[in-house]
């Protein structure tokens, strides 16, 4: 599945992942492929991105996800590395 | 005839201000690129913002949420973003005309009962105002030294919270707005109460309806993406109003340096011919001074 995490000023994570935690409102939570769809709010907080290749991770400012046929998208409002 | 001396001193200084005319030029041309980007940059976020609001819902009417209030206009803020820095042809000029335009036309009844306020971003607009004495709150002019999402966001969170404690009733934003390099297009419009523009958009992903699963709740999740896409718009003027400055400060300054070269050209001519005329001066004066020794 892929991701994409968006801020207002650039993109700041596109391409393929196995799973992703993020911070939701409610909680945070793993999404795995084949999710349903979901849209969430999303507290500051931790995204952690599982590739292939090992694990990444942001600390992101508020938002909202969007999960759709695969495709998870995360608008925050702003990113910190 | 011009003497020698103040055409070559004339030269010398139209020279320099072509320099620096060029140079702010250039300038403007790299910061130019660097702000249509960031606008570019935008647009993804921007878009998908408003899809998932599409999606979420069919109208706003239910909502909650403070900022699609409307309510009898009887406080109003006008937020005028303007440049920090003149020198941009009248890019600022316009700004502030078409706001005094609106005070005195659409807000004259409010600006008589002293009820019109002022947030400026960007000094020239800032400096009118207050020299004004219009009611000008807060200082916005170091936004532009580090134009990010975050900083803009602050200004718009001083708004959106000024509207929902009933500070204003109704919040309009003036800017220039980039259509390109040379052509800026000034633009008013409203950005509290949230205007229709969202709920029409609506309609058309309603028929590609998707089934989500909502955390916390459709109305939670609205009233949480509103403010966000209030801040969306306004980081927009400022980035619009950004990328214009420097279409408008290129243009003017192209328009400056090939005004300087026109200039250039003229004062090189008379240079010249001042110089030929003190020449054949001279040598009259030679030629009539030998014939007149050897004649004496």
């Amino acid at each position: 599945m892929t991701l994409e995490i968006l801020t207002p000023d650039n993109t700041v994570f596109e391409g393929e992942v196995s799973s992703v935690t993020v911070p939701g409102v409610q909680g945070s939570f793993e999404i795995l492929n084949n999710h349903a769809p979901i849209i969430s709010t999303l507290d500051d907080g931790k995204v952690i991105i599982r590739t292939g290749k090992g694990e990444e991770s942001f600390f992101i400012k508020g938002g909202v996800v969007e999960v759709l046929d695969n495709k998870i998208m995360v608008l925050a409002e702003g990113v910190k590395l | 005839m011009a003497n020698l001396k103040e055409v070559r001193n004339r030269i010398t200084s139209v020279t320099s201000t072509q320099q620096i005319t060029k140079a702010m030029k250039m300038v403007s041309a790299a910061k130019l690129k660097r702000a249509t980007n960031a606008i570019v940059q935008l647009r993804p976020y921007a878009n998908k913002l408003k899809d998932i609001l599409g999606n979420l819902s069919a109208s706003l009417e239910g909502s909650s949420s403070p900022y699609i209030q409307q309510r009898d206009v009887e406080k109003v803020l006008i937020v005028v973003v303007s440049s920090n820095r003149g020198l941009a042809g009248a890019f600022n000029a316009n700004v502030i005309k078409t706001a005094n335009q609106l005070i005195s036309t659409q807000y004259a009844e409010q600006y008589r009962k002293g009820n019109v306020s002022i947030i400026a971003v960007g000094k020239k607009v800032q400096d009118y105002y207050e020299k004004r004495k219009y009611n000008v709150i807060g200082n916005n002019n170091e936004v532009y030294s580090q134009l990010s999402f975050e900083n803009v966001a602050l200004i718009s969170e001083v708004i959106m919270s000024g509207f929902a404690n009933g500070d204003f009733d109704r919040v309009d934003v003036i800017y220039n707005h980039f259509r390109n390099a040379a052509v800026q297009e000034i633009i008013s419009e409203q950005l509290l109460p949230l205007a229709a523009t969202v709920q029409a958009d609506s309609s058309r992903s309603a028929a590609s309806k998707v089934d989500y699963i909502l955390e916390p709740s459709q109305q939670e999740i609205v009233n949480e993406l509103i403010p966000k896409s209030i801040k969306i718009q306004f980081y927009k003027a400022v980035l619009d109003s950004h990328a214009s400055e420097h279409g408008a400060r290129m243009t003017a300054m192209d328009k400056a340096t090939e005004n300087a070269g026109d200039l250039l050209k003229s004062l090189k001519l008379s240079y010249n011919q001042a110089r030929q005329a003190a020449i054949t001066t001279e040598l009259t004066e030679i030629v009539s001074g030998a014939a007149a020794l050897s004649n004496g």
